[in-house]
Formats: structure tokens, sequence, C-alpha cells
């Protein structure tokens, strides 16, 4: 049997369920000297800005408040508010769809792309569809997805893995953009031109001319929602580029794939988190294009219009009274853009769609803790508490990654024995954190510090008196980086409370 | 059984711990909807001229008389030569406007190739928010379907003084009963842009590179 020839670029071989435990892929990932530089320069930009558009706002804290309250309202009486929705959306003509998980979200998607006589399909960047690898699924039934977001784009023609769930391509520099594009663009459609350079203008120039013939020609456009509005039936996507406007508006049919915990009780409540999204996510005060939309609109847009609505999980991060308030997380990526940890090894080490310090909590509550990486995430993390604090639905997000840290030991103890127990996790645990945990990681993140401006320092400066090789470590910081005030703040309130004994 | 009623149970037995009363009663959200915001400088329409501004839009002013002749230096100062108009577009807006040829949907719709070879679109708009310099279409038939305002590179588009609010949360009151009519909505803040690239902003991808406001200031 010869193996069918690809109708999309390959992503790296393997899955990521199976990837090694955190600490091992962070001490890969470290290695990347130019991934970390991008990196750096990526989160501190962003952090910045983050800090001013919110600084701005004069009562943020009763919006996270607000936005916190609504998403524990829905998420503690969804079966009402998920009935709310499909009718709504039934009655506006979209046809609802429930998937149990994955496979069967994807069975019902490809079904419904058949239905239509469609070979392929534009994507609106979507975190659903990547948590149910929809794009491979559809590949297999020779149907080709087209990534149109520029990052995901980057990361889909580079044969990459997203690594950020705002930026996918925060990994990738200008000058790797560049030579990606052009050396893969004319291999799936619109070349790029030629004497391409790496000015990021010309960049997103050469992404507008490759995708502009795909998105003329679809005939089905794929896309997830940000908020799924129970009362009025409507969707709502958030965007730049223009991208998910054109999937939204230009083809004939739309499928939608939806987070149960997307629901909001009611339009109104858009008001909360068209404020509280946009400046935590990209940093503006608005992002430049959010579109709206309430089943099939006559003589406007896409008349075939579907929404899968998806657990794949999500029910257990429920049954957790503690640990749902995970499930409140829309997705802005504030948290990893504020991290010490991901800042220094990047999206790639978490194994996971979902990175970060949420993705922490979430991966291992959605998928579980049998795999080896899904129980190392609750520790890739210091418990500086800096999430913790951007969170704009205040998830209390260290709280979280110590309350998953104790599933994971129960379920360790739980197991039959013959299993093998992980040697340096429990001394792990009880040190404070992974980075703290092993020589070697600590080594691998000395160097990374030293490469990198110290950034790592800042939340050891804090722990106070610290035991060999830390001490040699911050006795030999030679790049003083103070934490921000906030951070400090954060810390004197709570480290008594924190630091774990 | 259906996935759905699955998904159902599955949820139900999750929420054993929640009581079984309204969801209202259960978790109290503490916030007063549709309320003004308080502007830090000027007053609504200064903020939200500079707010569009910053997005690197271009703003002008005028007064309903000049709206034609603010119209045609639009269209002119964005380099368009050809133009899509919503069918329910006043066409006494255009008047000033020559040697711009304007296309319309009287004879059924165009496709998205035919929209690709107009220059631009001018359109009304349904509201606008001053806090955060947005532009919100709800495709009412003075603002077209939303291809219109999407396929062709260079929007003029008309915000009347009257439909500038301070904030995000009186728009949403306001957008309500479009949404309620079925009607799509469109948030504009900019042209369209991306950070994907080091996080730097770069304007213009795959929406209108060019936007270009007309403010008209009513009444006094
Ligand atoms: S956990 Fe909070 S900060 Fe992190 S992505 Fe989700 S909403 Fe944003």
């Amino acid at each position: 049997m010869t193996a069918k020839p690809r109708l999309t670029p390959a992503p790296p071989p393997g899955e990521l369920i199976d990837s090694p435990r955190f600490p091992v892929a962070a001490r890969r990932e470290l290695g990347n000297t130019a991934q970390r530089r991008n990196l750096r320069l990526a989160t501190h930009t962003i952090r910045d800005k983050r800090a001013n558009a919110v600084g701005e706002m004069e009562n943020w804290e009763q919006l996270r408040e607000a936005g916190g309250a609504i998403k524990n309202r829905v998420l503690r009486h969804l079966p009402e508010y998920l009935e709310q929705l499909e009718e709504s959306l039934t009655r506006n003509g979209a046809t609802v769809h429930w998937a149990r998980d994955a496979a069967e979200a994807n069975r019902i998607v490809i079904a419904l792309v058949q239905e239509t006589g469609s070979q392929e399909v534009v994507k609106v960047k979507s975190m659903a569809t990547q948590e149910i690898d929809l794009n491979e699924a559809l590949e297999e039934s020779g149907i080709a997805a087209w990534e149109t977001d520029l990052a995901e784009l980057i990361v889909q023609l580079g044969h990459d893995r997203p690594s950020h769930i705002l930026v996918p391509a925060i990994h990738r520099n200008r000058s790797e953009v560049r030579e990606i594009f052009l050396e893969e663009m004319g291999r799936y459609g619109t070349p790029a031109p030629p004497g391409l350079d790496d000015n990021p203008t010309n960049l997103a120039n050469a992404a507008r001319g490759h995708l502009r013939e795909k998105f003329l020609r679809a005939k089905v456009a794929i896309s997830g929602a940000n908020f799924a509005v129970a009362d009025t039936g409507s969707l709502v996507v958030v965007e730049s580029e223009g991208n998910g406007r054109m999937c939204l508006t230009l083809p004939e049919t739309l499928i939608s794939v939806v987070g149960i915990e997307k629901v909001l009780p009611s339009f109104d409540d858009l008001e909360v988190f068209m404020q509280l999204l946009p400046r935590s996510s990209t940093a503006e005060r608005m992002n430049p294009y959010t579109s709206v939309w309430s089943g099939a609109s006559e003589g406007d847009g896409p008349q075939n219009v579907h929404v899968v609505l998806v657990d794949n999980g999500r029910t257990n991060a429920l049954a957790d009274p503690h640990g749902r308030q995970a499930l409140r997380c829309i997705r802005c990526s504030a948290c990893m853009n504020i991290c010490p940890v991901f800042e220094k090894v990047g999206g790639h080490a978490y194994g996971s769609v979902y990175p970060g310090p949420i993705g922490a909590i979430l991966n291992p509550q959605i998928r579980g803790t049998d795999s080896a990486v899904d129980r190392s995430l609750p520790f890739a993390s210091s418990l500086c508490g800096a999430c913790t604090e951007v969170c704009p639905v205040q998830i209390p997000i260290a709280e979280l990654l110590v309350h998953m840290r104790g599933k994971v030991v129960d379920a360790k103890k739980a197991e039959s024995k013959g299993v093998h127990m992980p040697h340096a996790e429990p001394a792990m645990m009880k040190a404070g954190g992974w980075v703290m945990g092993d020589h070697r990681r600590l080594e691998a993140a000395q160097l990374a510090a030293k490469a990198g401006g110290g950034v790592l320092g800042r939340f050891t400066d804090h722990i106070g008196p610290l035991p060999w090789p830390l001490s040699k470590w911050t006795n030999t910081r030679d790049v003083p980086n103070p934490p921000t005030k906030t951070f400090r703040d954060w810390w004197n309130v709570n480290r008594a409370d924190q630091v774990e004994k | 059984m259906s996935a759905k009623s699955e998904i159902m149970d599955r949820i139900r037995s999750a929420l054993t711990d929640v009581p079984d009363v309204r969801a209202a009663d259960d978790v109290e959200v503490v916030w007063r909807y549709g309320q003004p915001v308080q502007l830090p400088e000027g007053n609504v329409l200064e903020v939200f001229i500079e707010r569009v501004e910053d997005y690197h839009a271009t703003v002008v002013s005028c007064v309903a008389d000049d709206l034609p002749d603010a119209i045609a230096a639009g269209l002119k100062a964005t380099g368009a030569t050809t133009a899509v108009l919503p069918a329910g577009l006043d066409r006494d807006w255009l008047s000033a406007a020559s040697g711009v040829e304007f296309t319309t949907e009287d004879a059924g719709p165009l496709s998205a190739d035919e929209l690709n070879t107009l220059d631009a679109v001018v359109t009304a708009s349904a509201v606008s928010v001053a806090e955060t310099g947005t532009i919100v279409l709800d495709h009412s038939p003075d603002q077209g379907r939303r291809a219109l305002t999407l396929v062709p590179d260079r929007h003029v588009c008309v915000v009347r003084s009257g439909q500038v609010v301070s904030g995000v949360p009186e728009a949403v009151a306001r957008l309500r009963g479009a949404v309620e009519a079925g009607r799509p909505l469109t948030w504009i803040s900019g042209p369209s842009a991306t950070s994907d690239i080091e996080l730097s902003r770069v304007e213009g991808v795959h929406g209108p590179r060019q936007l270009y406001v007309i403010l008209v200031r009513e009444g006094n």
C-alpha cells in the first residue's frame, strides 16, 4: 500500500498526548536559543502593552469580578443554558450537533463537509478544532483544511505545531517566516512574491495574496467561537486580520465547533466580555474585527449553518467543584504571556494545544492524569502567582495548580502496583516546583536565565534563603531584573500561603 | 443514548453539588448593565476621533450638508475609482462624487470575485464606541450585506454623531434589537491588522486596508 499524497503540509509526527514529561520537554526547548530570544521579545512586548490597556480601565476589577461571576453562573447551570442555546440557534436556522468526544466531533464535521461535495475548507483560528485535531481527520478523509490566520498559516506551512493560543507562531521570528513562505506557499497555492524580504508588512501582504484565492473559491468554512450567546442564539468570533470575516461571510456552508463551556447567558453579557477579552489578549482597546451571527441571515453569508457542541472531557473538569473554575477560561493568553516559565520554555513543552499556566491545569483535567505529560504539567510552575493576577475571569490559577498537584499524587497512589513511579516527583512537589526539583533542569534554567537576561531570577529571588545550588545561581546572577511592582506586592501578601512546606 | 442526552447526563452528575435554585439566585452577578462609561478626557466625539485615529484610520468631520463632498473627497483620498454601494444607501450622498464608477446590487448579488475587482465600498453604520474607537455595522440596508464591507480594499464609512456612545455597554444595549431581528454584526476597530509576526502590529491583512471615517456632526 502506498501512502496517499498529502493535500496540506504534514504536521510533525506523533501525538501530543505522548509528549515527554514537562521537565524533559522543557530541557529540550531551553536548548533552542533562537526560540528563547523570540519568546522573550514577544512576551515582554505584550506584557507592557497589556498593563497599559488594562491600566486605562478604572473599573477593571469590577469587570473581572462580573466576568468571573457570569461564567460561574453558566457553569453551575450549564444544562439550562445549553438547552436555551440549542433552541435559539435552531430558531435562527442553524443545525445543532452534539459530540461526546473528539472522534465524534470529527465524524460530524467530516460528514457535513462531504454532504456539500467540497474537498476543501477554509478555517478560522479555533482552539477547539486544534484540540480535536480536526485538520488531520479531514486530511485522512480527503478534505484539505486551510488555516487562514496568519500565525496558523505560518505554523501549517512550517510543518510545525502552535506554541501559543493567541499567537501560535510566537516562537518564530520574521526571517524564519520569510523562509517558510518562500519555500512552501507555492506548493499549496499562490506563491510568495519573489524577492520577498522579512519586513512584517510584506510578509502579511504575501499571506493576503496567498489566501485570497482560497477565500474567494471556498464553499465551506470551519470556525470556533469565542462566545455562544444563549438568549439570542448568536456566535461571536473575535479576530484581527479579517480572515475570520472572510470565512464567516463568503462560503455557503459554515460549521462552528464550540466547547460546551463557551455559553454566555445573554447578549447583554457581551458588554463585559468585549471589554475584558481584547485588553487581556492582544492588549488593545478593541480588536480590529468582531463578528456576531445568529444562525443563517437571509441574503447575507452562509445559509447552511451548523454548530457542533463538544464535550471532549469538559464534563470531567466540571465534576470537580473546585477545579471547574478553570472552565471559565476565555483563552485570552494573558497568563502565558506573563508566565516566567512559559517565557523560557515556550508552548511546545506543554504537550498540548493549551500551553502555559492554564494549560497546566486544563490538560490533566480534560485529558485525565494517565499520561506522563499530563501528570507532570501541574508542576510546570513556580507558583509565582502572576497569572492569577492577570486573569480576566479571576481564575485562581496558582491555587488550582496546587489543587491539581494533589490530584496527580492521589491518582498515583491509587494506581495498582507494578506501575513505575517517576523517581523525582514526590521530592519535587515538596520543593515547590519543577525548576527546583532536579539539578539538570535547574542548570538548564540557569543557563537560560543568563542568556535571556535573568528572568527566571525574578521569582527565585523572592523565595528567600535558597539551598544550594539555587543560592549559587542567585549569587552569580549577573543581570538584575527587578520584579514588577504588582508581582512584588502579590508575593509579599501571599508568600506565607504559597510556599510549600 | 443520543450524544446530547449523554452529555447532559454527564453534566448533571458533575453538578450534583449545585443547589436546585434559579441560576440568578445561585450566583450573584454584581454589574449594572448598559451604563455610560467615564471618558478620561474630552467629550464623546473628540475621544472617538482620537481613538479611531490611534488605529491609523482616517477620520474627517463635516456637517450634514457637506457629506456628499466629504464622501467624494474620501473616495479620492483612498485612491478609489470604483465603489460598490449598499442597496439602502442614500443616493443623495453621492452627488458630488465624480470620476468614481458606482456599482450596485440592484440586478442581484455580486459574486465574491466581482467584489474583488472593486476598489471601495461606501456605507452608513449603526453604532460607534468612543472609548474603544469602534464602529459597529448591523448590516441594515444602508450598510449592506457583510461581503460588501469586506472584500473591497477601501471602506468609506459614515458615522452620524448621534450614533456615537461613550463605551461598549451602551453600544451593546443599542445593538440588541438588530441581533434579535436576526441581523449579523461586524465590529470594526481600525483597518485590518495583525500582530502575528513578533507581536509587531502591521495594518492591512485581509479586510479593507484603508478605513476612512466621516463623522457627520448633527444638530448643535
Ligand atoms: S486562564 Fe485566564 S488569563 Fe489564562 S487564558 Fe484563560 S482567561 Fe486568559
